[in-house]
């Protein structure tokens, strides 16, 4: 079995998110080959940067508060991943991120003259100061930088957004107006902060991050619930997706492909094979397809 | 109080310090840490930074870490005093694989010994001790083992002039069979440590250190090839060392990009 999504094939509807791994093609590869059928490089940025101090991810038992804070080695400082992701033999997505309509596409153009098999723009990183998230909030902004974008680049454009939108469905319909290809939702929640009451400090360097694992599943179902009912370019699901009856509920939500991120902690690297397993599983056992059950909460009973 | 050790940090106040040399303190807890040796913890310093250490002494109700003062964090370490206040997370990690029966070999270089020295504690008394160090100050330790130990510092003012792998060596070539070495130190003293022991077909365990974030396979600042450092390692076996092209070449910088070993360890002593 193999899905197709916007030309390409992939083996499965598994994908990787953007920040987890990801960070050479050797980890990729391996990610790959545990069962995830596109993998997203960590976000690419136009300048080289460290990222917060630690802490900067803390595991909550129920998921995680981050702030790694967008380290990058800068898109220009990067050839040696890009002459050994040259020769990957697995389909690949590459994050990237700006401070500006324009250094968004800067690295846009660069980033699509490596040949990646898609673009990701985050447009929702709740982690620094001045990078991606005031874009996702705002259907203008996400409309000027997608539309900006789309114009440097020639491989098909998936846009990431955060769940602080007031209305993530007009964000998204915004995004595919402006010529999106698809729609990845959503980013980390929040932000929240974590205080030591000992110490009587916010326990990430950064103060603030971004939630992620099992306690945000429910608003990334919403998420992708009302972006299904607002556009037609199909939509990754990701957010708390851990097992695969927590995928199917996302593909039913109007999910076509689902990401994984922090379930590799909770489940190991193989997180992606055992859910795409289950998945199967479930699907067989109801005797329906992937296709039959992608977006069918929305159907009135 | 909190005692899933493995996700927010449980905070403890330093029990006890021992300075070891002009650079190397020890610190101690009194905490029941469940602990491998070979494992580490995150140590936040609230308001500084957080780094992974190697658990270097290990009782049921008490554990230390011994910090090396090479960067700001590491400074600030080795001046906590009795009673400052440190988190933890952890222990994260494989630990070593340990053989408590067979003849080994361990092979220790620097502040390498940390992991080491809760190692040696956990085996046979047929254990072939190989310690080095800059000079004499820098050789930890120094009255903790029943086991008897090899000595050499670059200087030659304690033990034999020169490296550990010269000692190992010369012990292979009289003939003294190992079923296992363990080794951790310098990452090119480790590579040749690893080469010695390919050579004569003898396996190995390898601790390796890379640049850190979560501590638990998430985040990838750690990834040393196809290996995830944190949760994959930090201990490293022959048969993934042979295949880990990063090993002795490469590691990534805090920003992800990946720079040779050389420009790695300047920027981590700072």
């Amino acid at each position: 079995m193999t899905i197709q999504f916007l030309g390409k094939t992939l083996k499965n509807t598994m994908v990787l998110a953007s920040g987890i791994l990801g960070n050479s093609r050797d980890i990729l590869e391996r990610v790959h080959e545990n069962g995830c059928g596109l993998v997203t490089m960590k976000s690419i940025g136009p300048e080289p940067r460290d990222g917060h101090k630690n802490p900067t991810v803390i595991d909550l038992g129920h998921g995680m508060i981050n702030a790694v804070g967008l380290p990058s080695p800068g898109y220009l400082n990067m050839e040696n991943e890009w002459n050994d992701l040259e020769k990957r033999d697995f389909p690949l997505v590459a994050s990237i991120y700006g401070g500006s309509v324009r250094e968004y596409q800067m690295v846009a153009e660069f980033v699509s003259s490596k040949k990646p098999d898609f673009i990701e723009i985050n447009i929702s990183c709740p982690n620094s100061e001045k990078h991606g998230m005031i874009f996702g909030v705002n259907p203008q902004s996400s409309h000027d930088v997608v539309s900006a974008v789309k114009k440097v680049i020639n491989v098909p454009l998936i846009v990431k957004l955060t769940p602080q939108a007031p209305d993530i469905g007009e964000i998204a319909r915004a995004c595919e107006d402006a010529g999106a290809d698809a729609i990845c939702a959503i980013n980390t929640v929040g932000p929240g902060m974590v205080i030591d009451i000992e110490s009587r400090m916010p326990v990430l360097a950064f103060k603030k991050g971004g939630l992620s694992g099992p306690m945000i599943k429910p608003v990334a179902i919403r998420c992708v619930f009302d972006i299904y009912k607002a556009v037609d370019i199909p939509v990754i699901g990701l957010g708390g997706i851990t097992t695969g009856e927590d995928a199917i509920e996302m593909i039913m939500a109007g999910a076509s492909l689902v990401g994984i991120g922090s379930a590799v902690r909770y489940r190991g690297i193989d997180v992606f094979q055992k859910v795409a397993d289950e998945m199967e599983a479930w699907l067989s056992d109801h005797h329906c397809s992937h296709e039959d059950i992608i977006g069918a909460a929305h159907k009135e009973k | 109080m909190n005692t899933i050790t493995d996700q927010r940090h449980i905070m403890l106040r330093v029990d006890e310090k021992q300075l070891e040399n002009p650079e190397f303190a020890t610190l101690f807890f009194n905490y029941a840490l469940p602990f491998k040796p070979g494992q580490f913890i995150m140590v936040w310093i609230p308001g500084i930074d957080e780094k992974p250490y190697t658990i270097s002494f290990h009782s049921k109700d008490r554990f230390a870490i011994t910090v090396e003062a090479k960067g700001i964090f590491s400074q600030k370490a080795i001046g906590l005093n009795k009673g400052d206040l440190v988190g933890i997370r952890g222990p994260f990690g494989n630990g070593f694989d340990i053989k408590s029966d067979g003849a080994v070999a361990v092979v220790a270089g620097g502040c390498g010994m940390a992991p080491l020295a809760v190692l040696v504690e956990q085996l046979s008394e047929n254990t072939c001790f190989i310690h080095g160090a800059k000079s004499k100050d820098y050789l930890l330790y120094q009255d903790r083992f029943d086991i008897e130990r090899q000595f050499c510092t670059d200087d030659g003012s304690f033990g034999r002039k020169g490296f550990v792998t010269d000692l190992l060596e010369n012990e292979i070539t009289l003939g003294r069979h190992f079923d296992m070495v363990y080794t951790c130190g310098p990452e090119i003293m480790m590579y040749n440590v690893f080469n010695i022991c390919e050579k004569h077909h003898i396996p190995c365990q390898v601790s390796l250190e890379r640049y850190m974030r979560c501590g638990f396979g998430v985040c990838g600042a750690c990834v040393c090839g196809k290996q995830v450092v944190c949760k994959d390692g930090p201990v490293f076996k022959s048969s993934e060392l042979r295949d880990i092209k990063d090993f002795n070449t490469k590691a990534l910088l805090k920003s992800g990009k990946d720079v040779d070993l050389a420009r790695y360890f300047s920027w981590r002593c700072k």
